[in-house]
């Protein structure tokens, strides 16, 4: 690529111009982020009173810590499940559509409205679905002979916040994918019918190995949704609940650090999230370009 | 290897849109078929009904003694090189290859002779373990080839496979295809708009227009004895001359056309078929002023108007003639060089 120079009239005119990008980062996120890993080397007693410089123990503690560790595996558990649910749907609903002709256009505005709905609000409305008392999910499911609780069972629970999580991510993933599917050049499926593959066939040697720079892609942002996005769906359904079954890692930082007042702790946690964001960005950079590639 | 029969094949896509009426033709086991039209004219359709990627809507499609209009593309054994070359992408040149045989479950030592020796054949064997988007458009080409080959297919079906190239590079692969159907003797369909491509490869030529044959025949027939005027028009660099009969009996001899049939009121004559040379016993004269005299190396075009006519008309000689523009030429012609036909139907008497 040709770099392209820019010769501008005035020295400082080049600075007034990146100014306002450079202060929006500094206040929201620089600033922030280095009272975080400060605060992450520091202990508050519990009224506030008295504060020392411990250096890496809120880490330590952290990383001892059986109900951290707890969390890590739930996050796990909870990023694996939004992702691949909401990725395998989106694939099903993005082939379907594809295949259509006519009601092409209106299939794709319904299935794109969920994206435009806050994750609060989402959340709310599984609860709603899902209330063990209220909801239609769970009488239906009872009718089926399964007793559903999310309240008290912790597979419920997780399985309410995943459906609920991925639900919202599912539009966003079928745009990408309708995308990719629209991108393959329709004569390359011919010649594979030509050359005998059945539809499945061509799907999985074809379709799918074309599609893996876009899958690849929308892995990593879903993953990263799951993980830092998804705040408002378990606070509005399970608030981390049952027996902190759902609660994931960047609840479990509002909950230690402003119900519980840890500051430490919860400035710890922060950090470590922050550099799970980086390592996520990272892979996407150096990967995407690359080892994708066919 | 098959013969195929197309019996009254026609197409309607959704929405009314007619694309092939009424086509016929029957296709010798061995034979080269091309078929040639202008754009739009229903060739790329009519060679997707017979690869069985457009549903046939009118007639019956046989491949052998088998009637396959309801048969899926994989069922008819026909092979098919596309206009950009459809190779799967993230696969190597040898699964590029490899593909359709794999997919009919041969042998894994079949599928290795058969890749090796159309990579021998085509001289593609260097690159056997290249992915598609690291070959040269001349390569992609030859793998298209070789994709239809390893299968031994009852029929080839091409769709304009050589116009993504230069124009050398073209004329050379048209040789190799026509060698290699040559030596293979498999049936082959083949589609083109370029009449040179058309009249070099074909056993017989089908002139297509709006969807209707214009006709069949072998290339010479339809350059010899074209059937219609548009035909005529179509086939032959320069196109053909069409001139009034009225106007051609006021400037000759009475009984010079007199071999023409009656009701001959367009009259066709090839640029070629004119010279500068004095006309022959019972031959006939034309006198023209030259407006524009085009060299182009070992022939030259010349743009005439001819006494009383306001259009301009070609000539093509096979040289390059010392004469001035503006300047007052005589052309003399055979008269058997003379096309009639009827201006109203379009066809020829
Ligand atoms: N899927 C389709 N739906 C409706 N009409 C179509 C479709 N495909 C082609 N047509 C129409 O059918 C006619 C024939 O098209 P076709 O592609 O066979 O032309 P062609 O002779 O191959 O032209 P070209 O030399 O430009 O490739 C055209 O008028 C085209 O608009
Ligand atoms: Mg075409």
């Amino acid at each position: 690529m040709q770099t392209k120079r820019m010769t501008f009239p005035s020295s400082w005119l080049p600075y007034a111009l990146l100014a306002p990008q450079v202060i929006v980062t500094l206040i929201f996120f620089i600033w922030p982020a280095s009272q975080a890993l400060y605060q992450s080397f520091l202990r508050q007693d519990i009224f506030g009173l008295r504060t020392e410089f411990v250096w890496f123990d809120n880490f330590e503690r952290l990383l001892a810590d059986p109900l951290y560790l707890n969390s890590l595996k739930v996050t796990a558990v909870f990023s694996v499940g939004t992702t691949v649910l909401s990725m395998s749907l989106a694939l099903l609903f993005a082939v379907m559509v594809n295949r259509m002709i006519r009601s092409r256009d209106g299939y794709t505005t319904f299935l794109v409205w969920p994206y435009a709905v806050a994750p609060a609000i989402a959340g709310v409305l599984w609860w709603f679905i899902f209330n063990p008392a209220i909801g239609i999910a769970p009488y239906v499911l009872q009718g089926l002979g399964y007793d559903w609780n999310h309240r008290s069972s912790s597979t419920d629970a997780m399985l309410l916040v995943i459906i609920a999580a991925a639900w919202k991510q599912i539009s966003y993933n079928f745009l990408f994918f309708l995308a990719g599917l629209q991108s393959i050049p329709q004569s390359l499926l011919e010649a594979a019918a030509i050359d005998g593959a059945s539809r499945t066939k061509r799907f999985w040697t074809i379709v799918f190995p074309l599609l893996s720079p876009v899958t690849f892609f929308l892995m990593v942002v879903n993953v990263v949704y799951a993980m830092f996005d998804t705040f408002g769906v378990i606070h509005a359904t399970t608030e981390g609940g049952p027996a902190q079954a759902t609660n994931i890692l960047v609840y479990k930082v509002y909950r230690d650090g402003f119900v519980n007042l840890n500051l430490g702790s919860s400035a710890a946690q922060s950090v470590i999230l922050m550099a799970i964001v980086v390592v996520l960005t990272v892979i996407q950079f150096r990967f995407i370009e690359r080892r994708v590639n066919y | 290897m098959a013969s195929i029969t197309m019996d009254n094949l026609g197409k309607v896509y959704a929405g009314d849109v007619r694309a092939v009426t009424g086509v016929s033709i029957d296709i010798a086991d061995g034979e080269m078929i091309v078929l040639v039209g202008p754009s739009g004219c229903g060739k790329s359709t009519l060679l997707r009904m017979v690869a069985g990627l457009e549903t046939i809507t009118e007639g019956t499609l046989r491949i052998g003694d088998r009637v396959v209009n309801r048969l899926e593309p994989a069922e008819r054994d026909i092979a098919m090189v596309f206009q950009n070359y459809a190779l799967y992408p993230h696969m190597t040149v040898y699964n590029n290859l490899a593909y359709g045989l794999k997919n009919r479950r041969m042998a894994r030592a079949e599928i290795d002779r058969r890749v090796t020796e159309a990579a021998e054949m085509l001289q593609i064997g260097a690159f056997l373990d290249r992915k598609p988007r690291q070959l040269s458009g001349g390569q992609r080409q030859r793998v298209a080839m070789g994709r239809a080959l390893v299968r031994e297919p009852a029929a080839f079906l091409f769709d304009e496979p050589l116009s993504n190239l230069d124009a050398k590079l073209r004329v050379q692969m048209r040789v190799e295809i026509r060698q290699l159907q040559k030596r293979l003797a498999t049936t082959s369909l083949y589609v083109t708009h370029d009449q040179l491509e058309a009249l070099t490869l074909a056993d017989r030529l089908v002139v297509l227009n709006g969807g209707r044959i214009e006709q069949i025949g072998t290339p010479m027939e339809v350059y010899a004895r074209p059937a219609t005027t548009f035909v005529a028009g179509f086939i032959g660099s320069p196109a053909m001359n069409m001139l009034p009969a009225d106007w051609l009996r006021g400037v000759v001899a009475a009984d010079a056309l007199s071999h023409l049939p009656t009701g001959a009121d367009l009259i066709g004559l090839r640029p070629e078929d004119m010279s500068l040379a004095p006309a022959s016993d019972g031959g006939l004269t034309l006198e023209a002023r030259l407006m524009l005299l085009e060299p182009a190396g070992a022939e030259s075009h010349l743009h005439v108007k001819f006494d009383g006519m306001d259009e301009m008309f070609v000539v093509r000689l096979p040289h390059v003639p010392q004469v001035d523009e503006g300047s007052r030429l005589a052309f003399s012609l055979a008269r058997e060089a003379l096309h009639p036909f009827d201006a109203k139907t379009g066809l020829r008497l």
